[in-house]
């Protein structure tokens, strides 16, 4: 820990500041928000996956109780209202842009997918809308689905200038030379995975309320975002054309993002579209059965995998041809997650020298697809660690070995990669050396023994995993086909009794960033964590920032914080010098004291708070009064999370049902400023990516009907699927913050389906099975036991 | 429209309503208690457990005027902030809350677990939560919380 913690400060496991009103039912969450006049808005949605519009038919609906207003594409064209942009693009591997269709934010002319937004009824009570909505009569031509992501370009053209249904055509690295060194290897082995689709599911659907002040000729609108600002720049400047500086968005508490509240969606911008036409606020909250057809999905790859070994089983390179399903529109980061976020992660923690992919993102009639938790690394690390167990097992290596002998080494650092990335810093031995403690890897043969007396199958599995988090410097994003900056802001405001509001541009949705960014500002000026104040979510109070994603908001977020505090510590001490009559370079600030180096002369933090807001006795030839600094915080790289988790589970040959009974993980996140916290985000992130490996899947038919659209249909992680987790940490910091942070929030859901998968696969491995699919779901581990059963008996 | 009458979190309370309204939106719409959570449309997620004459509801299912005479329990009333209810108090403790949505039909589902089974297990607690969805903590913390608050409440 950095020196100078405090009880509370840097390092402590303090209790959240922010518990209090989610435990006493005091949160304030979109849905709980209701304007005076309101009035409610219900979508109606496409139930064909693919279809022209011939007609809507809306005059009996418009007479029926209540209805305000039914508004359909049309309307939208008429008031020249633009969709949702894609944030990120990438140039193709010929050189041309990324295929960007429109997105009208009500359907004009066709559908795309099941779901897409149709009409908007808005009507008294939310009731009246809903009844008003079975009166509408929508005429649709059905065209055919393109559900099938590996034939998506023999599909039917879902858009008019995105050919062969392909919206990109990516890569990175050296084709010649993974090329070479695949027809050079002693070893080649090759894997091709799936990593299944998924809905998002954070509990708290989304939400919008928004109204229109005629008076001031202003917008406000509350809204489930992960990122207010950005809400109110792609809105105000893309889709509505309202100023900026008449637009507040406000993200309240919001029930958790994992990526899906990232995004502009149609809906908030219809409320704040109808709320000036209507002169009325305008409320729309989601069903959870919108949630699952309308949200941004998740991951959704398939992925081809060849790696080459030398003949002393060193990996010398690695080609790995992907598909990602981007689905019917380009959602925010659509594009730069299976690519910009995920080709340079290939390296792993491993020296490969020579990589390529290539990576070609489809449009199909299904919901758009964008960053979940994770966003691009989870599919790049399972794919690496799927091909790591498969590359150990067809060469006779143990796993641990295999990955330990082909680990970057930790003097070798910084690192620079084959696919873009320079890891500033890392020991990649040390987190596995202590998993494999945790876990009594050791002794695992004796248990799989013992589980095998008594008829199940045990089997255990590592994941070594790095991220690329603390997303990210801005040049570079820029260069890589960002269209927006991703630095941070933070403004630290010193009120005069000495209490501290600070401003950030991040946004909290569960991560406890009122508690953990208190305790930066707490131990840096020496004061409790009770007198520093979070303000986050609202585009009114604080300067314009990048929002919550990416594990970005501590090592970018908190960074800006810390260099805004620098920013009134130096002020305070002329202020401190001036008034001990000292020279500045005298001035030393300790424990929230300002002393005279060597002398017993001193001033507390509050006496020069006061004084800079009563400047009677003040440098004013040199200083401002107040006490007040704003920060912006551009990264110089990304950071590097890494670490290696261990699943071990146990199956029933005779149900297929996977039970997960110990799990072990050890992480590198840098410094821990809130380790109870911290703890708490690996949880998370491994409940996740358990849900991943063996229970959740978003699945189509082959009309492009979502059949698991409610939590009937779609496995949630629930208490007792998951075991207590063993976690702990080692520590390389950061070397290009001042925190020494990297970020934890992904890090469990990057890390965990590949280890899980493997498990699957050891237990089963006495079989002869080899390769199992996500989720591995009791039907699919049935099967596999069964049909190895009967291949055995056959020979 | 159907006059309901009912105790909420102990005060006598009384409205017109439409015959479809389910509890929960009589607490959240009707009474302005917004503590109480909508997770999902299908009684999966528990989000929405109150307690009606001491049982754990999931207020979703049940339409307000079934409730009528009966003593309806929020989250709201349980505990303040000045003083959290020993389950409160042990799920701040142990870091049983992320983004707080799940928060109070988990407290709410915890609470009548522990006074049916003042001691419970592990397993106990992880069974017993099963009808609770919560997508943040991986259940880990809130299955600490639950066996820390069933020793302040008297386990």
């Amino acid at each position: 820990m950095p020196e100078g913690s405090t009880k509370d400060g840097i390092g402590a496991s303090v209790r959240r500041k922010e518990d209090k009103r989610f435990l006493t039912g005091s949160g304030r969450y979109t849905a709980d928000i209701s304007r005076h006049g309101q009035l409610h808005v219900h979508f109606i949605r496409s139930d064909h996956a693919h279809a022209n519009i011939k007609s809507i038919r809306t005059d009996a609906a418009a007479k029926a109780d209540g209805v305000v207003a039914i508004y359909t594409g049309e309307d939208v064209a008429a008031d020249g209202i633009g969709g949702p942009i894609c944030g990120w693009v990438v140039t193709n591997r010929d050189g041309s842009p990324t295929n960007e269709p429109p997105h009208p934010i009500l359907a004009n002319g066709s559908v795309r997918y099941v779901g897409d937004h149709v009409v908007a009824v808005i009507a008294e009570t939310l009731q009246q809308a809903r009844d008003a909505a079975e009166l509408v009569e929508i005429d649709y031509e059905v065209l055919a689905p393109v559900v099938d992501l590996a034939s998506a370009s023999e599909g039917v053209q879902i858009h008019e200038n995105v050919p062969n249904n392909m919206y990109f055509d990516f890569e990175l690295g050296d084709e010649a030379a993974a090329e070479a060194a695949l027809a050079e290897a002693a070893t080649v082995v090759e894997l091709e995975v799936r990593n299944n689709r998924l809905v998002p599911n954070a509990m708290e659907p989304r939400a919008a309320v928004a109204e229109y002040d005629p008076v001031d000729e202003a917008y406000t609108l509350f809204t489930t975002s992960q990122n207010p600002h950005l809400t109110r720049l792609v809105i105000g400047a893309f889709m509505l054309s309202i100023p900026e500086s008449k637009f507040r968005v406000v993200a309240p508490d919001v029930g958790g993002g994992f990526g899906s509240k990232i995004y502009v969606y149609p809906e908030e911008a219809v409320c704040t579209w109808a709320s000036k036409k209507l002169q009325r606020p305008i409320k729309w909250t989601a069903d959870r059965s919108e949630s699952f057809l309308a949200d941004a999905h998740g991951r959704d790859h398939i992925n081809k995998v060849r790696m080459a070994l030398d003949a002393n089983n060193r990996i010398t390179g690695l080609r790995v041809d992907s598909l990602a399903n981007i689905g019917s529109y380009l959602s925010a980061f659509s594009v730069v997650t299976p690519t910009i976020l995920h080709a340079p992660l290939l390296s792993g923690c491993y020296q490969i020298p020579a990589i390529y992919t290539n990576v070609k993102g489809m449009a199909t009639t299904t919901a758009p697809v964008d960053a979940y938790r994770g966003a691009g690394r989870p599919e790049a690390t399972y794919l690496l660690e799927r091909v790591m167990d498969a590359a150990a097992r067809q060469v006779g290596m143990d796993p641990a070995e295999f990955r330990r002998m082909n680990f970057i080494p930790k003097d070798a650092f910084p690192y620079q990669t084959p696919v873009a990335l320079q890891y500033d810093i890392g020991d990649y031995e040390a987190p596995l050396d202590k998993a494999l403690e945790m876990i009594d890897y050791k002794g695992f043969e004796a248990r799989r023994a013992e589980a095998a007396k008594r008829g199940k199958y045990r089997g255990i599995g590592l994941s070594s995993y790095i991220e690329a988090c603390g997303i990210a410097p801005s040049a570079v994003a820029g260069a890589l086909g960002s269209r927006v900056g991703l630095y941070e802001s933070a403004t630290v405001r010193v009120d005069p009794t000495g209490t501290i509001n600070v401003m950030t541009g991040t946004h909290s949705h569960g991560q406890g960033h009122d508690t953990t960014f208190a305790q930066i500002v707490a131990d840096k000026l020496g004061v409790d964590v009770g007198q520093v104040q979070i303000i986050h979510g609202d585009s009114d109070k604080t300067p314009f920032g990048m929002g919550s994603y990416g594990s970005r908001s501590l090592a970018v977020g908190g960074s800006a914080i810390a260099k805004a505090v620098d920013k009134v510590i130096d002020k305070a001490k002329i202020i401190a010098a001036h008034l001990m009559e000292a020279a500045d370079s005298d001035v030393v600030f300790a424990d929230g004291k300002f002393t005279v180096a060597g002398t017993d002369t001193e001033k507390g933090f509050g006496e020069i708070a006061l004084a800079a807001y009563v400047p009677h006795n003040y440098p004013h030839d040199r200083l401002e009064p107040g006490l007040e600094e704003t920060a912006f915080y551009d990264p110089l790289n990304f950071t590097y999370p890494s670490g290696t988790h261990i699943a071990e589970v146990e199956i029933d040959p005779a149900t297929g049902v996977v039970q997960l009974v110990d799990w072990a993980c050890c992480d590198d996140f840098g410094n821990l400023i809130n380790p109870m916290i911290v703890e708490g985000q690996v949880h998370g992130g491994i409940a996740q990516g358990v849900g991943q490996a063996l229970m959740e899947n978003a699945a189509y038919d082959e009309n492009g009907q979502l059949i698991t659209a409610s939590y009937m249909d779609y496995c949630m992680p629930r208490a007792d699927d998951l075991p207590d987790f063993k976690v702990d940490y080692t520590v390389t910091a950061c070397t290009h913050n001042d925190l020494g942070v990297k970020g934890c929030g992904e890090a469990g859901a990057i890390a965990s389906p590949p280890a899980l998968i493997n498990a699957v696969i050891d237990a089963l491995s006495p079989l002869g099975v080899t390769d199992m699919s996500m989720p591995a779901s009791p039907e699919k581990v049935w099967r596999a036991i069964n049909e190895a059963g009967k291949a055995q008996a056959a020979e | 429209m159907t006059n309901v009458n009912l105790t909420l979190n102990g005060k006598a309370v009384s409205a017109d309503v439409p015959d479809n309204t389910l509890l929960v939106s009589f607490i959240r719409e009707t009474m302005a208690l917004t503590g109480t959570h909508v997770g999902c449309d299908t009684s999966q997620c528990g989000a929405c457990v109150v307690h009606v004459n001491g049982e754990s509801v999931k207020s979703c299912t049940m339409l307000a005027v079934a409730a009528e005479g009966a003593e309806v329990t929020t989250i709201e009333g349980i505990g303040s902030a000045e003083s959290l209810h020993p389950m409160q108090q042990a799920f701040h403790e142990n870091h049983g809350l992320q983004c707080g949505f799940c928060t109070p039909g988990m407290v709410m589902s915890a609470i009548e677990l522990v006074e049916k089974n003042p001691n419970p297990s592990e397993q106990d607690v992880r069974e017993g939560l099963e009808g609770n969805i919560c997508r943040c903590t991986g259940y880990h913390n809130i299955v600490k919380s639950v066996q820390a608050g069933a020793q302040k409440m008297g386990g």
